[in-house]
């Protein structure tokens, strides 16, 4: 990431990209032609309701789509194309170079081994030559640095162990130790009590700021997206509906739907009676 | 409304210990206070809402004041007589005075049943007439909740989630309660729904005048709703207050550093989209009238 001429090709530039599953019926489309970059360094928030397609958007830049979905249109990172890679090429990207974190971090991390052994082996399976040690001290210095105190202790610790912040912690510990360029988390903070979420949020831009990896945050929340992102993407059933910056989708949303949405979001610092929908009541 | 007026709930040091095995085949059992000598009041008409992060215990007080589960200790005056003992009819008859919305609306709504059973359903088990017959009494309410009064012979399955919810809130309708205890009822939903639910409880409640205790662990959706608002922690409610005073000049240091963490939209980029909403509006106008 030093060469300048790189600086200037985006580190993830998505065209066409859709997503159809068969049905008797014919293909239904899930995500319809998407089309949009992530800056180098730059944080992405891709952000609608249920059903937007935002979280098939992610599994498919990762190759994790669930059976019989269908992949078309063109992933580009880093200058390679991931539609072209092979499941196996992808598997040394998925993890290495590109992380994912999940909604629900106990889901993802296995009841049965320590978390330091879980991150050790996840960092061992993607680096040749490492030893169980060495992987050990990169666990414990991955889980100093999501600031998990008495590291050295806790990396002998089971999942069930940690509270919900702290196993999303290991979780991000777990990408952070591979170093990766991009990170996707999708609703990372939706199922945590809301101080926890800010410190996870914090820990987010922190190591944004320090390892210069790129961001992806696929989110229904519109506040917490408007303090993490600098770029948006609006969805809608499939639709990529808006895109641009993020100052200017808050400030000056020109699409109705985005107009909408921001109407809809109840604020803590505002006066009561603001809430309003396009609609005065649900469709009948 | 004066502090002076009797209020329609009374809640008096709340206890509730659960036992806790401890591990091992000699593990002894432990006892967790969910709910710590818990007070609270509900007035006529007004919306309390109990806030608090996971484990708080506010679901389990909204609980113990329906009478779902036992009480460890404490006391319940609902409109002036105690209800904390009342047990078979008079329990039954508590129960339809007040009335619940949980979180999840498919989960409480049969999905055999149809809207006008579900709707219908706590009259029926309490042996009351439908007033004008169930299709009807269904059809009228399904109105004002914004449902198409035509579907009153779907089933949950057939029916968004906001919509489901909706059906949920008929449901407690049914027995024209005086107090509503909704339980995180719009936390799972969209934000566009969630609003248009937001805006229908408000209304109801201005049209019926019942009593809202409100659940929940957003405050944005809090500070809409409130009249006024208690804060739970570990059991115990440290602050209660009218809505301003808490949101605006929060006296517990655990409330401020919930409100703190809450994440907000810049004010300035609020503000900067009312005054181009506002220009686009007149543009529009300037336009019409050309």
């Amino acid at each position: 990431m030093t060469a300048s001429h790189e600086d200037e090709r985006p580190l993830l530039r998505v065209r066409g990209l859709t997503v159809a599953f068969p049905t008797a019926a014919g293909a239904t489309e899930v995500v319809k032609s998407l089309d949009f970059d992530l800056a180098r360094g730059g944080a992405l928030g891709i952000v609608g309701e249920s059903g937007s397609g935002k979280s098939m958007t992610s599994l498919a830049i990762m190759g994790l789509l669930p059976k019989g979905a269908e992949r078309t249109g063109s992933i580009e990172f880093d200058g390679a194309e991931l539609t072209a890679l092979k499941e196996r090429e992808m598997q040394a990207v998925r993890g290495d170079r590109i992380a994912m974190v999940f909604q629900d971090p106990l889901s993802s991390l296995n009841p049965y081994y320590t978390v330091g052994t879980q991150i050790a082996e996840a960092y061992r399976s993607h680096r040749t030559g490492v030893t169980r040690r060495q992987a050990r001290r990169v666990a414990i210095e991955a889980m100093e640095r999501v600031h998990i105190r008495d590291a050295a202790r806790r990396v002998d610790h089971y999942p069930h162990q940690f509270s919900g912040g702290m196993r999303q912690r290991v979780m991000i510990a777990m990408t952070l130790s591979m170093e990766p360029d991009l990170i996707i988390a999708d609703e990372p903070t939706t199922a945590l009590d809301v101080t926890v979420q800010a410190q996870i949020l914090d820990l987010l831009a922190e190591i944004r700021r320090d390892t210069g990896a790129g961001l992806i945050l696929i989110t229904h929340d519109l506040a917490v997206v408007s303090e993490v992102a600098d770029h948006l993407v609006v969805m809608r059933e499939g639709d990529l509906v808006e895109q641009g910056t993020a100052e200017r989708v808050f400030c000056d949303p020109r699409e109705p739907y985005t107009r909408m949405l921001l109407d809809a979001v109840p604020r803590i610092d505002d006066e009561i009676g603001l809430l309003k929908t396009t609609t005065a009541e649900e469709d009948r | 409304m004066s502090d002076a007026a009797e209020p329609l709930l009374r809640a008096t040091r709340l206890v509730k210990e659960f036992n806790v095995h401890g591990g091992g085949l000699l593990g002894r059992t432990a006892k967790l206070r969910a709910v710590d000598d818990v007070s609270l009041e509900v007035r006529a008409g007004e919306t309390l809402a109990l806030v608090g992060e996971s484990g708080s215990g506010k679901s389990t007080t909204a609980r113990l004041v329906a009478r779902l589960v036992d009480l460890t200790s404490g006391d319940i005056e609902f409109a002036g007589r105690p209800v904390h003992a009342l047990t078979g009819k008079a329990l039954h008859a508590y129960r339809s005075e007040v009335q619940m919305v949980f979180q999840d609306p498919y989960s409480s709504l049969n999905p055999k049943h149809s809207v006008e059973r579900i709707v219908t359903a706590p009259l029926v088990y309490q042996k009351r007439p439908v007033p004008g017959g169930a299709r009807a009494f269904t059809k009228a309410l399904m109105e004002r909740v914004g449902l198409n009064p035509d579907h009153s012979a779907r089933f949950p399955a057939q029916f968004s989630g906001g919509q489901a919810q909706r059906i949920g809130i008929a449901r407690a309708l049914a027995v024209a309660p005086k107090l509503i205890i909704a339980d995180e009822a719009v936390s799972a939903l969209d934000v566009s729904v969630q609003a248009q639910v937001i805006n229908l409880l408000r209304r109801l409640q201005d049209e019926e005048g019942f009593s809202y205790l409100f659940i929940a662990h957003d405050l944005a959706v809090v500070r809409q709703i409130a009249t006024r608002v208690a804060v739970m922690s570990e059991g115990r409610i440290v602050e209660t207050g009218d809505r301003d005073q808490v949101f605006e000049e929060p006296r517990d240091p655990y409330t401020r550093k919930l409100l703190a963490a809450v994440p907000r939209i810049r004010p300035e980029w609020d503000a900067a989209r009312r005054r181009n909403e506002a220009a686009r509006l007149e543009r529009e106008r300037q336009e019409a009238d050309r």
